[in-house]
Formats: structure tokens, C-alpha cells, sequence
């Protein structure tokens, strides 16, 4: 702490740029072996960020390929090959990690007033584990396909002379890093709480993360000894899933989706603690029904545990089990209707501010409904038999997973961008990205909902002609998004390059991480924050483009001083 | 709490009661221990006994009380934060889940099926062992395991 | 325990004169230990959910398979189960007394706690080592392997090979511990001596459980000619296996070398068990098949053994993996332990390494009744 104290005597501006956490110290190793949080959290956002690229290429080519009915680049054994290293890097190695590891790393400490995570080291650790489980799954990739889809179902598995064994490797060694991850943020947010920080103090952001972490925790374990059963099945013919040796392969499904049906949550409900904050600080009101939507959070997390049978409608569970998991499944509507309620009750007679991030949560609110809504309809007993592995399924988690994880994310990449990189990025070109994403997102997977209904089945190479229109309506919508998620790359590149300085606060949030400064410090915060309302927006006005939002001292005034329109670069 | 004082006792009388460390007293320890062994000889005496289905019974409530044993004392549990309690007591309500579901599903419509055996179409169903096949089963030349692969 | 006590001077990283244990994000050393043990309970949360898929799958095919268990279950030895149990619980006592030290700063007393642990740890293995190799040897190994019990028997003496492979490591360590423990004694190291002679007796503990396993798995072998048989059975296949049940009884010259413990020659690691086994009289436990159950050669022959002994292998597997890697850490404790690192006001990783072993232990409660007592 003597470094700090000689730097004090510097100017504010020099002491702001030596901490800055960004530039304290210097070198690949000095990045490569941080324990410092934020260097933790870009890393894995570079990280997330370039499995997103190579899956989501991945699956611009399976569109390309559906673009005919029949086989035009790609062979049927090519094509299974693609839809499940699309379909395998995109659960484990971006949606998974995306925003809890990479934002979450990032803000978690920073918004509960902490100077770091309760376990730096372990937390470097998951980052490596993250990099050793992706390293497998290239490697699967790169060897010869796995063609098993994501799920690694038995009896294919066993029996498919694809690399199944290093891909369940690879998800045993991601599974780590995603408990590991889980455990240090639950215990953060435990015992880390600085004075006056008291639980229904916390961004909503944190609870959605606490209630992740939870399933992280308590669902992953499970997953871990899945794949483990299922190597050794491969390797040692143990038969527990295997029906050649009185094994029972819905047995491996049971033990499949108990971890993953809440991992659908650990997916959804980071994104929707995004969501939560962006709604509220660009409507600069106080989020609607605080303790509802935290309360919701935890309650999707818990009910999660409860539905993972309605994966398995059709696959010879018992009648009496399928019938308990569909009424289940409706239980998980009322917290996620909640928080929607609950958002756009936020959003009235608030001071709505159209920037970038806004959009892509307005973006979320509109295509998570629409996932949410079809969700009934799957799990529903009688209309899940006929829509079970159609298109319809493919639509509906795309719109969940894509329409609700990645908007998501990007609006929370962007709402924090000038907080994690210091630089302000362009409000034209962002808004445009979001509007090519909306319109791209939904041209590709409207027809498909469509497509199902009329009985295409999924993961198929060919299909009728009849189809062909929408899967070409669906197929050109997909190269939008892909152009859409460009221009979004583009903004944050030039940001990067060229982007103004950011104030510490540009959007007026009144979370603790807009009371440091952009970038912040290496230990966060450079005096203790004061710990208040984190949706009490009253006490901040605008300045200008330069300052940003800050506290009004001593009177906050009712409203904000000038028109608020910052952040125009 | 008795034990509470007990260790805190011992905390004094070691001169640093720093307030979150419990040392345990030895005689706890001790005395914890060969409980835990009593109840060891009493399960496996247990299995002896034909005590039918109440064998499963008998046998998993001895290893509770077991568990609970280590749990409380080995572990401190006695001496915790309610909070590292309940956390790692809700474990066993999210098990109790996995296999309350799972063994529902075995075990409803489609249970008959799932009972029977099949027979595997390896050697394991080779004719019963004729006079022949037992002279060579004195003849030390591992033709057992050959004959199964 | 208050929060405002936990958190007492809030972020003054400043004005905070931190001690060399305390990390720097943390405000005091309670907090640091309060932050360690409820990591290290919610990582104890994952093992048990962990576990929870073996016990599922345990749970799932016993039900389903009852039969199967019945007659599956008679080839574990409960001797030998007990005993680990035994020792375990021992190694738990150790343990829990080694946080009792490191608690009150008793360097000596922690650690020889931990060195009693490891050495526990390491008997453990050894015996697990004979019955594993006992099993490989007669064949009784995971479905897709699995070798009917009903089939004539390899011809099999003495000391499984496999039992040379296993031992082949704990023999190296010997040496290599041996050999460091020499040097740090002649170069007068005290601290590394403290280190290296734990692990040389913790080597050499391996040997012992080893010892302890071929002489109680010889007891048992013998003890299972009269011991649990299968009653169904004994009418078909006594009378088809005169032979090897005399020659099992009167013992084989090949397997003397296996001996350490003296009377029970006759009957030690037989190749002949096999046969033995199931040829053996019916007296005192009869576990009964219910009425139109399978036959036990049935039951066999259909594989539906080899279910059970994939969920032994994979039970007992993956939690002599926690054993193994408990010993590593508890190594490390030895380590720092010698260097004198823990005291009243930081003995968390002793803690937390003690939580992580005593959960492998109560795993291990549960097993053993699990797989070796429940007919």
C-alpha cells in the first residue's frame, strides 16, 4: 500500500492513469498471471468472444447449407458434425461462461464496494480451466467431428467413432471452472460485503448472479460425473446407460438434463440481472418492484431443479412423471413473467433514454417474451408430442438463448464498455447494430417457428421441397445477424482505437461501479464508496459529455439539470 | 451448549480465545471416534443378522447416525455459522430431488420391461460347464478368461 | 459475531497493517477464514451432488435389479470393508485432531496428526489395491467385461500380477522418500526431514495395507467355503466341481509366496475361488431369491452382475481418486506445517482440508454398507 501512498501526492489525473487497473502493470505475464478481477474478466471476455465468432460461423454455415433442400456443401455426417460443434461451443464455451465469467468477473466485486473476488487465485484458475476445456473441444473439432449433438445422448454416443471421450473431457474440465466460478462469487457476495452494503442493498445484477452461481453450484457436480459415467461407458463398457448390458439409456438423459435444464437458467438469468440495471438506469427510475425481481431471480433458480423431465417428453419416460414435470414446467412462467412485468413498470413514466444499451434490453424484453411464450407451448404435455425435435424446438430456445443470453450480453458489453475499457463507443453505429440485429434475429427464426409447426424435424442435412422458402427466408436472415453482430465488433474496435475518454459515470447509474473511475483502479476503489440506494437516481445530474453524470452535493435536486443526452460521441 | 463451554474452556486455559477458533477438546475427539467405531462393529454385526427388508433400514440409519457424528464434531458443525449449515444441508434436498424423479420414472409404466435381464450375446452365456471344460480348469493356462473374450 | 465486527474497518487497505497470511483483499483475518469455509462447504456441496449421480445410478439399478445385488454383493469382502472403514475413521480422528493443533499452535502435534492421516490414507489404498486385484483376477469387473463366475476358473496363483502393476508407484515413492529422507538426515535438514520421513512411512503404509489385505482376504476366502453360498446353486453346480473344491480346500503349493500371515495357507488368494465360491455350502446367511427370481446363474450369466460391479468400480474408484488427491493436499499441510504457518489466527487450510477429508470419510460410511453389507 506504499505505492498508493507515494502516488497521492500526484495530481488527481496522473494517480487516476497510474492505477488505472488497465495499465498498473505492464507485459503478457503481467496479464497471463493476474489475480486482479477485471484482467480475469477480459480475458475471458476475449475468450467467450472468440468461441461466439467460431460457433457463430459455424452456424452461418449450417444456414448456408440449408439454403437447398438438398446436400449442397456439406454431407450428412459434415453437417452433423457442424450443428453439434455449433450447438457444443456455443452452450459450453460461450453462453455458459458469457456473462457470468466475463461480466460477472468484472462487476461483481466492483458493485458490491469489494476490492477483489473471495479467491483471486481460484479464480485464475477457472480462467485456465476455461482454456484447457476449449483447447479440447478445438481439438475434438480439429481431429475428426463429434457428431453427437451437444447432448452426448446414449446409446449414438457410445457407439459413434467420434471423439466422444475428449469432448466429455473437455465439458468435465469446463464444468470446474464454472462451479469454481459460481463458489467465489457466492462466497463474495457472502462475506465481502463492505459496511452498509446489506443484501437488499445489492444491484439486482449481483442477485441474478447470486442466484446463478447457486445453480452453478449445485447443478454442474451432476453434469461432471454424467460425462464422466459416459467415458467410462465409452472406455470400460460399464453399461449403466447402455442397453446391451441391462443399462438404461433414459437414465443418461435423467442425469443429463438435471444439470442441464438449470443450466438453461445459469444461461438466461445473468442476462436478465443485465436487464435489470439497464432498464432501470436508462429510464433513470427506480427499478419497479426491487424485492420481486430479486426474490424471482432465486426462484428460477430453485424451480429450475424441478422441470428437467420436459426435455424428455418423448422419450419413454412414465406416464405419471411426464405428467408431474409438464405442470411443473408452467411453475417457472410466473418469476420470469415477473420480471418482464416488473421491467416494463420500470420503463413507465420513467425518463426513457434510447442509447445503445437501451435498445438491445428493449431488444431482450421483446425476443425473450416471445422465446418465454412458446416455451408453454413445449411444455405443455399434448403440444410437445407433435412440436418434439422440430424446428419449432430450435426456434424457441434460439429465442431464449440468442434473443435473451446474447442481447443481453451485448447490451451489458455495451452498457459497460466505457467502464471497462475508458472509452466511449459510437451511439449511431451501436443502435444500428442493434436494429440489424433485431430485424436479422428475427427473420431467421420467425420461419423457423413456422417450419416446426408444419413438421420439419431438426438436425437434418435435407429436407422437402416445399420447406425450401423458409428455410431461405431463415437463411438470409441469419447472415443480417451475423452482419449485425459485425457492426457491433466494428463499434467496439473503433471504440477501442479512436473512442473518446469515458466520464466515470455516463449513463447515471447509481450502482457502486459508476462511483470509480473508467477504467477503475487496481484495488476498484480509491476511497471507500458510499454505500446508498443502488436505483436512486435523484442526487445525480448531468454536466456534459466530458463529466458525465455525478452526485449533487449537498441537495440532490428533483430533477436533472439539463436535458439528458450524453454520451453522443 | 455443553460443548461450547467445554471448548471454550480449553481455549481459555491455552491462553487464545481469539474468538473464531473451536478447538475441540480431546475427549471429544476420542470419545467421537469410538462411537464411531462401536457403530461400525454394530452394522457389520448387523449384516449377519436376516433382517430382510428392514436390512436397508437398519443399515443406512446406523450410517446416519455415523455421518451425523463426523458431521457434527469432526467437522464443527456444532461450533458453524447457521449459514455453512443450511448450505450444505440443502445439498441433500436437491439429491433427494435427482433421485426422488429419476427412481419415479424407473419405476412406472414400462417397470416390467426393465426387469428382465437380457441375456448378453457375449460368452457369458456359454453352456453350462461340461466334464471337459473342467479338466482344463485345473490346467494353469488362463483358458477362462479366454474363453470369455 | 456481528457483521459490523466481521467487517470492522471496511476498506481502509491503507491504514490496515495486513499480516504476512492475511490476502490482500480481505479486511481481517476472520473474514479471510469465514470467506475459506464457506468455499470450502459450498465445494463439499458439489461433491456431494458429485456422489449423487453414483448413488442414483446405485439406487436406480438396485430397485430395478434386486437379484442382481443379492448374489453380486456376496463377492465384496465386509473383513476388508470393515477394516477400511476402520481406518478411515481413524485417519478422520487424526485429522480432526491435526485442526485441534494447528488451532492452539502445536507445530509437533500437527504435524504428526497429519503424517497418522496420511499414513491411514495409505493403508487405505493398499488394501483397496488387494481387493481390486483379487476382483481382476476372478474376472469380476464392469459389465462390458465381466466374466461369468459359473465358467470354469483361469488357473490363477499367488499375488495377482496386477497387484506388481499397482504397487509398482508406492514402491518408487519408498525409494525416492527413502533416499530424501537419507539426504535431509546426513545433511541435517530438519524441516525436510520432518517432511520426508512422514512420506517414507506413508509409502511404506501402502505396504502395510497391502500385508493386511492378503492376509485378511486369505481369512475370508477360506471363511467363504462355508460362508455366504448360494443355496440355488449349490445343487447344480456342487456336484459339477468336486475337484476344485477339494483342491481349494487342500490348498496350493503355487501361491505360497503370498504369505505373511502364517495359518491360513491354504485357501490364500485361490485361483480356485471362483469355483469355490459358488460351489460352497448354504449355512447361516440366506439371502433367498424371491419366488420366480432369477436363478443366480441366470442372473450371472445374463451379465447383470457386471451392473453391480460398474457401480462398485465407479463408487470406490472415484472416491479412492479423492483419497488420492486428499493425500496430495494434505501433503502440502505437511509442508507448511513443518514451516511452522498455521497459528490461532490462521489455520484455515487445515480446516478446510479437514472438512474435504471428512466428507470423504462419510462418503466411505455410506459405501460401505452400500456395496458390502446390504444383501
Amino acid at each position: 500500500m506504499s505505492e498508493i501512498a507515494d502516488l497521492s501526492a500526484l495530481p488527481q489525473e496522473e494517480r487516476e492513469a497510474r492505477e488505472n487497473f488497465l495499465f498498473n502493470t505492464k507485459g503478457f505475464l503481467s496479464w497471463a498471471l493476474t489475480l486482479d478481477h477485471k484482467r480475469i474478466g477480459l480475458m475471458y471476455l476475449v475468450g467467450v468472444m472468440s468461441a461466439f465468432f467460431i460457433a457463430g460461423m459455424l452456424a452461418l454455415l449450417i444456414r448456408l447449407e440449408l439454403m437447398t433442400p438438398t446436400n449442397t456443401y456439406l454431407s450428412n455426417a459434415q453437417y452433423n458434425q457442424v450443428f453439434t460443434l455449433h450447438g457444443a461451443i456455443m452452450v459450453f464455451l460461450f453462453i455458459i461462461p458469457s456473462v457470468p465469467a466475463a461480466l460477472g468477473n468484472f462487476l461483481v466485486p466492483v458493485m458490491l464496494g469489494a476490492k477483489d473476488v473471495a479467491f483471486p487465485r481460484l479464480n485464475l484458475s477457472s480462467f485456465y480451466l476455461w482454456v484447457s476445456g476449449a483447447v479440447f473441444f478445438l481439438a475434438a473439432m480439429l481431429y475428426t467431428g463429434l457428431d453427437t449433438g451437444w447432448t452426448f445422448y446414449t446409446p449414438y454416443s457410445t457407439t459413434t467413432q467420434g471423439p466422444v471421450v475428449a469432448a466429455t473431457m473437455g465439458v468435465f474440465i469446463l464444468g470446474f471452472s464454472s462451479i469454481f466460478t459460481g463458489l467465489n462469487f457466492i462466497v463474495t457476495i457472502n462475506t465481502m460485503r463492505p459496511p452498509g452494503m446489506e443484501w437488499f442493498k445489492m444491484p439486482l445484477f449481483l442477485w441474478a448472479t447470486y442466484a446463478t452461481s447457486i445453480i452453478q453450484v449445485l447443478a454442474t457436480p451432476v453434469l461432471g460425473i454424467t460425462v464422466l459415467l459416459l467415458a467410462a461407458e465409452r472406455i470400460l463398457h460399464i453399461g449403466i446407460f447402455d442397453p446391451a448390458y441391462n443399462g438404461d439409456p433414459v437414465t443418461y438423459q435423467h442425469f443429463f438434463w438435471f444439470y442441464s435444464h438449470p443450466a438453461v437458467y445459469i444461461m438466461i438469468l445473468p442476462g436478465m440481472g443485465i436487464i435489470s440495471e439497464l432498464m432501470s438506469v436508462h429510464s433513470h427510475k427506480s427499478i419497479f418492484g426491487y424485492r420481486f425481481v430479486a426474490y424471482s431471480s432465486v426462484a428460477i433458480a430453485l424451480f429450475g431443479f424441478l422441470v428437467w423431465g420436459h426435455h424428455m417428453f418423448t422419450s419413454g419416460m412414465a406416464n405419471v412423471t411426464t405428467i408431474i414435470f409438464s405442470a411443473l414446467t408452467f411453475t417457472v412462467s410466473i418469476p420470469s413473467a415477473i420480471k418482464v412485468f416488473n421491467w416494463l413498470a420500470t420503463m413507465y413514466k420513467g425518463t426513457v433514454q434510447l442509447n445503445t444499451p437501451m435498445c438491445y434490453a428493449l431488444n431482450f424484453i421483446f425476443l425473450f417474451t416471445i422465446g418465454g411464450l412458446t416455451g408453454l407451448w413445449l411444455g405443455a404435455l399434448s403440444t410437445d408430442r407433435p412440436l418434439h425435435d422440430t424446428y419449432f424446438v430450435v426456434a424457441h430456445f434460439h429465442y431464449v438463448m440468442v434473443g435473451g443470453t446474447l442481447v443481453g450480453f451485448l447490451g451489458g458489453v455495451f452498457h459497460w464498455w466505457p467502464k471497462m475499457t475508458g472509452k466511449m463507443f459510437s451511439e449511431t453505429w451501436g443502435k444500428i447494430s442493434c436494429l440489424l440485429v433485431f430485424l436479422g434475429f428475427n427473420l431467421t427464426f420467425l420461419p423457423q417457428f413456422v417450419l416446426g409447426s408444419r413438421g420439419m424435424p431438426r438436425r437434418y442435412a435435407q429436407y422437402v421441397a416445399e420447406f425450401q422458402e423458409l428455410h431461405q427466408m431463415s437463411s438470409y436472415g441469419a447472415f443480417l445477424l451475423g452482419f449485425g453482430l459485425f457492426v457491433a465488433l466494428g463499434v467496439f474496435i473503433h471504440s477501442l482505437m479512436a473512442g473518446k475518454k469515458a466520464p466515470p459515470n455516463p449513463w447515471g447509474g447509481a450502482t457502486l461501479e459508476w462511483q470509480c473511475t473508467s477504467p477503475p483502479p487496481y484495488y476498484n476503489f480509491l476511497e471507500p464508496p458510499t454505500v446508498n440506494d443502488p436505483y436512486n437516481y435523484k442526487p445525480l445530474a448531468y454536466r456534459d459529455g466530458d463529466r458525465g453524470w455525478e452526485y449533487v452535493h449537498p441537495e440532490a435536486p428533483e430533477v436533472p439539470q439539463s436535458e439528458p443526452e450524453p454520451a453522443q460521441s | 451448549m455443553s460443548e461450547h463451554v467445554a471448548s471454550s474452556d480449553s481455549n481459555v486455559s491455552d491462553g487464545h480465545c481469539h474468538g473464531f477458533s473451536h478447538p475441540m477438546p480431546v475427549w471429544q475427539l476420542l470419545a467421537v471416534f469410538f462411537a464411531l467405531i462401536l457403530l461400525t462393529v454394530a452394522t457389520v454385526y448387523q449384516a449377519t443378522l436376516d433382517l430382510g427388508n428392514l436390512e436397508l433400514v437398519a443399515s443406512l440409519t446406523i450410517a446416519t447416525i455415523k455421518a451425523a457424528l463426523v458431521l457434527l464434531f469432526f467437522m464443527h458443525m456444532i461450533h458453524d455459522k447457521p449459514l455453512n449449515i443450511i448450505f450444505f444441508m440443502s445439498s441433500f434436498i436437491f439429491v433427494a430431488l435427482f433421485l426422488g424423479f429419476t427412481l419415479m420414472d424407473a419405476h412406472g409404466s414400462g417397470y416390467q420391461d426393465k426387469k428382465e435381464l437380457k441375456v448378453l450375446d457375449s460368452q457369458r452365456a456359454v453352456a453350462p460347464v461340461d466334464p471337459a471344460a473342467e479338466a482344463e480348469s485345473e490346467a494353469p493356462s488362463g483358458n477362462g478368461a479366454g474363453e470369455i473374450t | 459475531m456481528s457483521e459490523a465486527a466481521v467487517h470492522g474497518d471496511g476498506h481502509g487497505h491503507d491504514d490496515h497493517d495486513h499480516p504476512a497470511f492475511l490476502a490482500h483483499h480481505f479486511d481481517d483475518p476472520e473474514q479471510q477464514y469465514d470467506s475459506g469455509k464457506l468455499g470450502m462447504w459450498l465445494f463439499l456441496v458439489t461433491e456431494i451432488l458429485f456422489f449423487s449421480g453414483m448413488f442414483c445410478a446405485y439406487a436406480l439399478y438396485r430397485s430395478i435389479h434386486p437379484e442382481v445385488w443379492t448374489f453380486a454383493s456376496q463377492f465384496l469382502n465386509s473383513t476388508l470393508g470393515a477394516i477400511n472403514t476402520g481406518v478411515l475413521l481413524f485417519s478422520s480422528l487424526t485429522m480432526a485432531w491435526g485442526v485441534r493443533c494447528a488451532q492452539l499452535r502445536q507445530r509437533t502435534g500437527l504435524v504428526v496428526s497429519l503424517a497418522a492421516t496420511l499414513g491411514c490414507a495409505s493403508i487405505f489404498l493398499g488394501v483397496k489395491a488387494i481387493e481390486y486385484t483379487h476382483k481382476w483376477e476372478l474376472g469380476l469387473l464392469p459389465a462390458g467385461t465381466y466374466e461369468s463366475q459359473f465358467l470354469p476358473a483361469a488357473a490363477h496363483h499367488g499375488i495377482s500380477q496386477w497387484l506388481y502393476v499397482l504397487s509398482a508407484i508406492p514402491a518408487a515413492c519408498v525409494l525416492g522418500f527413502g533416499i530424501w529422507y537419507a539426504m535431509t538426515i546426513a545433511k541435517g535438514e530438519k524441516e525436510n526431514s520432518e517432511v520426508a520421513g512422514p512420506l517414507l512411512v506413508t509409502a511404506l503404509c501402502y505396504f502395510a495395507g497391502v500385508g493386511l489385505g492378503l492376509f485378511l482376504e486369505s481369512g475370508e476366502a477360506h471363511g467363504e467355503d462355508h460362508g455366504p453360498g448360494t443355496h440355488s446353486e449349490e445343487h447344480i453346480d456342487g456336484h459339477e466341481h468336486p475337484g476344485n473344491v477339494h483342491e481349494g480346500e487342500e490348498g496350493d503349493p503355487g501361491h505360497k509366496d503370498a504369505h505373511e500371515g502364517g495359518g491360513e495357507e491354504h485357501s490364500m488368494l485361490p485361483g480356485e475361488a471362483k469355483v469355490v465360491f459358488v460351489s460352497a455350502e448354504t449355512d447361516g446367511m440366506k439371502p433367498l431369491p424371491k419366488p420366480g427370481a432369477a436363478t443366480d446363474k441366470e442372473i450371472d450369466q445374463s451379465g447383470g452382475a457386471g451392473l453391480f460391479f460398474s457401480i462398485y468400480y465407479c463408487m470406490t474408484g472415484v472416491h479412492a481418486v479423492h483419497i488420492l488427491a486428499g493425500m496430495g493436499v494434505l501433503t502440502w499441510l505437511l509442508v507448511r506445517a513443518t514451516r511452522d504457518h498455521f497459528n490461532e489466527q490462521y489455520f484455515g487450510p487445515v480446516d478446510y482440508v479437514g472438512l474435504y477429508w471428512h466428507i470423504v470419510d462419510l462418503i466411505w460410511i455410506y459405501l460401505f454398507p452400500l456395496l458390502y453389507l446390504i444383501k
